[in-house]
């Protein structure tokens, strides 16, 4: 299934990423890292702790809200993945972000742009392993 | 007031998500798929967000301190060991499998669609699973000396 290449769009999504990023670390010093805020909230240290990961994560989920009223449209997201795939994947996602400590905001984003070794070795990994799997599925098997 | 500020860092984070195309499998799988209907665009959310936090990190961490807490809390782990590594290899297999990365489906979750929850609520299981293996591998270690 073809996309429409995007790189202004893209672009400019960056760059609010990375303004997210920043003052995160301003607001409470912390990481912008997705897996991280997710579960700390559900081993939070304190309800300090636990308070300001659900302020950040419901502020995240308005953002399809906040494209449709600045587009009148909802943001494109097409899934061209079998429920089984997808769930199968999401549990693979869950083990694995777990074990190497982040995954894309955090290490891709946030640890590359500090120059973090494990960050840096981290993301080569998972883009590595990412972009063998889409080889794998789509041409090997689904070839 | 420090809560509305967290949460509007999460709305443009969101937002910003979603903009970008990481929420959408489609497109993140078409980035990784050089072989096939190949879509570059990921490259410049990549590329935007980078050069936006390295340089803000750098005025961030020129002040000092954050403004409502005493400290940084930076990831203080220097050593690239097998488990980093491992773990990292295994995130990519699932976000091939899916297109769905946590940052990337986190902000969709926001569109109520069933996939975005289902998908969400089996990286829950993973994670809860990977704690649970990791806390037992933590008491056996301590049993052992």
């Amino acid at each position: 299934m073809e996309t429409a290449f995007t790189p202004w769009q893209s672009l400019g999504g960056g760059v609010l990423i990375g303004t997210a990023s920043v003052l995160l670390m301003l607001a409470v010093g912390r990481i912008m890292g997705a897996t991280g805020i997710l579960a700390g909230i559900f081993a939070p240290a304190s309800v300090a702790d636990m308070s300001w990961r659900l302020a950040l994560l419901l502020g995240m989920l308005t953002g399809p809200a906040v494209y449709w009223l600045a587009t009148g449209g909802m943001p494109e997201i097409a899934v061209p993945v079998s429920m089984p795939m997808l769930l199968i994947g999401g549990f693979i996602v869950g083990v694995g972000v777990t074990y190497g400590s982040g995954c894309t905001s955090g290490h891709g984003v946030c640890g590359m742009a500090r120059l973090s070794p494990r960050s840096i070795a981290a993301t080569i990994t998972f883009m590595i392993a990412t972009g063998l799997t889409v080889f794998v599925v789509r041409h090997v098997i689904g070839g | 007031m420090h809560l509305i500020v967290l949460f509007l860092i999460g709305v443009i984070f969101g937002t910003g998500i979603v903009v970008s195309g990481m929420a959408n499998p489609a497109k993140v799988i078409n980035f990784f798929d050089v072989a096939g209907t190949w879509d570059p665009s990921l490259i410049f959310v990549m590329g935007g967000a980078l050069i936006v936090t390295a340089v803000g990190y750098r005025i961030v961490f020129g002040r000092g301190r954050p403004i409502f807490e005493g400290k940084f809390s930076l990831p203080t782990a220097r050593n690239l060991d097998a488990r980093l590594i491992g773990g990292s290899a295994v995130f990519g297999i699932g976000w091939g499998i899916s297109g769905f990365c946590p940052g990337g489906a986190l902000p969709a979750l926001g569109t109520g669609r069933i996939d975005v929850i289902a998908f969400v609520a089996a990286m829950l299981a993973g994670i809860f699973a990977a704690k649970y293996l990791q806390s037992l591998s933590r008491a056996r270690a301590q049993a052992a000396q």
